[in-house]
């Protein structure tokens, strides 16, 4: 019973970090174009950051 | 792109939006980009403009967002794409708009997510036998992730049905939120006496389902529409008035008064209806009547607000105030046609209706029986809250919006953008197809069918001509011609109502009517047509040419698809009627009117409502909006004016009008899924609702039977048919290979 009071803590954390992880990336554009991201890669263009609305964020 | 529907600087200006200091951006829709190669062809294309700052294509919503300099000439934008081969068309902003209510959504469904799947892990280990000292730690675990997940996450809910208790309504959130709360209640109750069963995993799962259910509804929802709002803003807001002792001053629009004269000069719109002083122009009444060819006023003639001058200047004595005019009368129609059609109640929400009375008094009815029979209120309270838990309408949530997204995105890949959920059940029901002629069943723009100048001197010099007047004849010839070298013009003029002149190495030529290019000499028989146009060099006749509307691609094949689909075909057309009666025996179509005005296209719509018909009307013009808000529901092609846009429930990015009959198609097949869907909802209620009511539903069967159900109508969702046609596919990829070989040069 006493490894249970580590091991559900660190379980919480970790799903935790992903809940914090998702709501980041969804924040900051990562899933805007999911398309175009994969086809970026074969592009020799230095900027691959999604676009993002600014005027929205502010 | 026609050079008809290029919009104009202005237009560019009003769509974009200020995102730093100097800096505009403005959101193209480029529905033909699919691959790598168009990312760097597209951005390319418009990063070499001058003033372009910053150039972004999102393959994923096909729409690059455009950076440019605020004080520069605005750059053609549109021009460079369609160049590099992508036809494009504005975004504006209304479209584009914000949506907080998104993002608070997906922020609750992933709150509900967490703490359902934790929960879920720690209820297995109970349900596998975890016992006493372990059993409540993880309940008493469990209740502190349920309680902040239900009371962030379960807020939609409690909200939308408080708000619904209030107005003394009922809707769907109410016995999800009193189950949900009374599940919570019980459960912590029995965490405390250190009860054997705890429903804090069927609680959070119930709202994570029904909020990716809610997620995906709202996907569909229609934005605003401010269809209405465009039609005010393309208006100017004041014109300069001429005082009695010749003084003219700019005043706003509605500050003149009837009697009042204003000046209308060259390339404006005539802000108010009113009869021509003195002057002359042509003028483009696309706004008013929708057909592309100019009228001509001279002193005496009416014009209506909305008309846009092309050339020369007027002087307008003002008949009627702006609250009377043109413009302000559509705006009213439309209006009033929008109401018409919000009496629409989704599939989705009749259900619900039969569904809540129904599943409340199911529990408390099975309350009371078991408190009369057992008079155990905590047995007979677990009995409701399972009721209610059991016959949740999860699968219900889901089994509209799910099959609607997945159409929606089938639509998308054919080119077709549906605005809003709603429109595709209306879309299964239309029974009669109704098409306006100019713009839609056609290009819209006349081009050149016939031109007796041959190649050389002479039609270079007339190409040179025309390249420098706004008229769309002028442009039909320009594009004829295309981009040869062109000689030098002199003394360039416009004639208003007659043509266009200039002198091209030392030879007068005149472009325009037969009697004034010939110095009124009579004119040659056979050449004065409707748009005869010839061509004198010196006073002497040297070729004539002809225009005519050309239909769009496709017409002919989409109008026997549609016939072959059981649907039967208007079509209404505000043109004249000789016009109209050949374009509609080109395409077969027996049924048409012509010479209609947009309020006769209403009636002849709410005529069709009458008679039982549900109408779809496919239109384009300025003059069409108020008829697209009228009927059943409505489509417009991507190169429709911004006001059918907006009006139009689903829009055709392709120019071909295949794309009809194919949304038809998909909406039946949608409508059939959604039914199946539904159908299987409620199966698998009638199925378990007994096995609540008997009293032995355990948390372990609360938990897996709503998630069976909730799979298997995503399930059934996701059989849509795929897009199948292989030569589409195949023509897909022969460009995509020939933009690849255009992006390596």
């Amino acid at each position: 019973v006493t490894v249970l009071v580590w091991l559900i803590p660190i379980a919480l954390g970790m799903a935790a970090v992903a809940l914090v992880a998702f709501l980041w990336s969804m924040r900051n554009g990562q899933y805007d174009d999911l398309d175009g991201a994969a086809e970026r890669v074969l592009l020799d263009q230095k900027e691959d950051r999604p676009v993002t609305d600014d005027s929205r964020r502010r | 792109m026609q050079p008809g529907t290029v919009p104009s600087e202005e237009e560019i200006r009003l769509a974009s939006r200020a995102v730093e200091d100097g800096v505009l951006q403005t959101d193209l829709s480029v529905p033909s980009a699919h691959c790598g190669a168009c990312i760097a062809a597209v951005e390319g294309a418009l990063l070499r403009l001058n003033g372009v700052t910053s150039a972004r294509l999102n393959l994923s919503t096909r729409r690059a967002a455009v950076k440019w300099q605020k004080d520069g000439p605005v750059p053609p934008l549109l021009w460079a794409l369609a160049k590099a081969g992508y036809e494009a068309t504005l975004f504006t902003h209304e479209e584009a708009g914000a949506d907080p209510e998104m993002g608070r959504l997906i922020r609750a469904t992933a709150v509900a997510g967490f703490a359902a799947a934790n929960i879920m892990l720690l209820s297995v280990s109970v349900w596998a036998g975890a016992d006493g000292e372990t059993r409540n730690a993880f309940h008493l675990v469990s209740a502190l992730l349920a309680l902040p997940a239900v009371i962030y996450s379960g807020r939609l809910f409690f909200l939308s049905a408080w708000a619904a208790l209030k107005s003394r309504r009922t809707n769907m959130d109410v016995p999800i939120s009193i189950g949900i709360l009374l599940a919570l209640a019980l459960s912590l109750y029995d965490t405390m006496q250190d009860g054997p069963h705890a429903y804090f995993d069927a609680v959070t799962t119930l709202i994570f389902f029904l909020l990716v259910g809610r997620t995906l509804d709202h996907l569909m929802r229609r934005r605003a529409r401010r269809a209405v709002l465009g039609l005010a803003r393309m208006m100017p807001r004041g014109a300069t008035v001429i005082a009695p002792d010749g003084t003219r001053t700019y005043k706003p629009q509605t500050e003149i008064e009837a009697g009042a004269r204003v000046l209308v000069a060259a390339g404006e719109r005539i802000p108010l209806d009113g009869n021509v002083v003195s002057g002359a122009a042509d003028l483009d009444a696309a706004l008013v009547t929708g057909e592309a060819t100019p009228v001509a006023a001279r002193s005496g003639d009416a014009v209506l607000s909305g008309m846009l001058n092309l050339n020369g200047s007027l002087e307008i004595k003002v008949a009627r105030r702006a609250g009377e005019s043109f413009i302000a009368e559509m705006t009213r129609m439309m209006e009033a046609a929008e109401h018409g059609r919000a009496r629409y109640r989704r599939l989705a929400d009749r259900a619900a209706a039969l569904y809540s009375p129904f599943v409340h008094s199911l529990a408390a009815a099975a309350f009371l029986a078991w408190m009369w029979g057992s008079g155990d209120w905590h047995r007979s309270l677990t009995v409701a809250i399972s009721v209610l838990i059991i016959t949740c309408p999860c699968a219900l949530g889901l089994a509209v919006p799910m099959v609607q997204v997945v159409a929606a995105r089938r639509l998308f890949q054919r080119g077709i953008a549906l605005k809003d959920g709603s429109a595709l059940e209306r879309l299964a029901e239309a029974d009669v197809v109704v098409f306006d002629k100019t713009g839609t069943l056609t290009l819209g723009d006349p081009r050149v069918t016939e031109c007796s100048v041959l190649p050389g001197r002479d039609l270079d010099a007339v190409a040179a001509l025309a390249s420098l007047s706004r008229h769309p004849a002028s442009r039909a010839i320009a594009a004829l011609a295309g981009t040869r070298s062109r000689p030098q013009i002199k003394e360039f003029r416009e004639v208003p109502g007659c043509g266009i002149e200039g002198r091209i190495n030392g030879s007068l030529y005149r472009l325009g009517r037969p009697d004034w290019a010939l110095g009124g000499r009579p004119a040659v028989p056979g050449t004065d047509k409707a748009l005869g146009t010839i061509l004198s060099r010196d006073g002497a006749l040297t070729g004539y040419f002809e225009f005519s509307d050309i239909p769009r691609p496709q017409s002919g094949e989409a109008i026997e698809a549609i016939r072959g689909l059981g649907l039967a075909i208007e079509m209404l057309s505000g043109d004249r009627l000789e016009a109209a009666a050949r374009m509609a025996s080109s395409l077969g179509i027996e049924k048409f009117r012509a010479g209609l005005l947009p309020q006769d296209k209403i009636a002849r719509l709410q005529e069709l409502a009458r008679e039982g018909g549900k109408p779809l009307m496919v239109g384009d013009g300025l003059n069409d909006a108020p008829a697209l808000s009228a009927a059943h529901v409505s489509m417009a092609p991507a190169s429709a004016a911004d006001v059918g846009r907006a009006a139009a429930d689903l829009v055709l990015f392709g120019s071909g009008l295949m794309a009809v009959p194919e949304a038809l198609r998909t909406a039946v097949t949608a409508r059939r899924l959604v039914r199946q869907n539904l159908a299987l909802a409620v199966a698998y209620n009638l199925f378990v609702i007994p096995v609540a009511l008997a009293g032995y539903v355990t948390p372990l069967m609360a938990a897996v039977a709503m998630s069976m159900s909730s799979v298997l109508v995503v399930a059934n969702a996701l059989r849509f048919p795929a897009v199948k046609e292989r030569t589409a596919t195949d023509r897909m990829r022969k460009t995509a290979s020939l933009r690849t070989a255009e992006v390596a040069r």
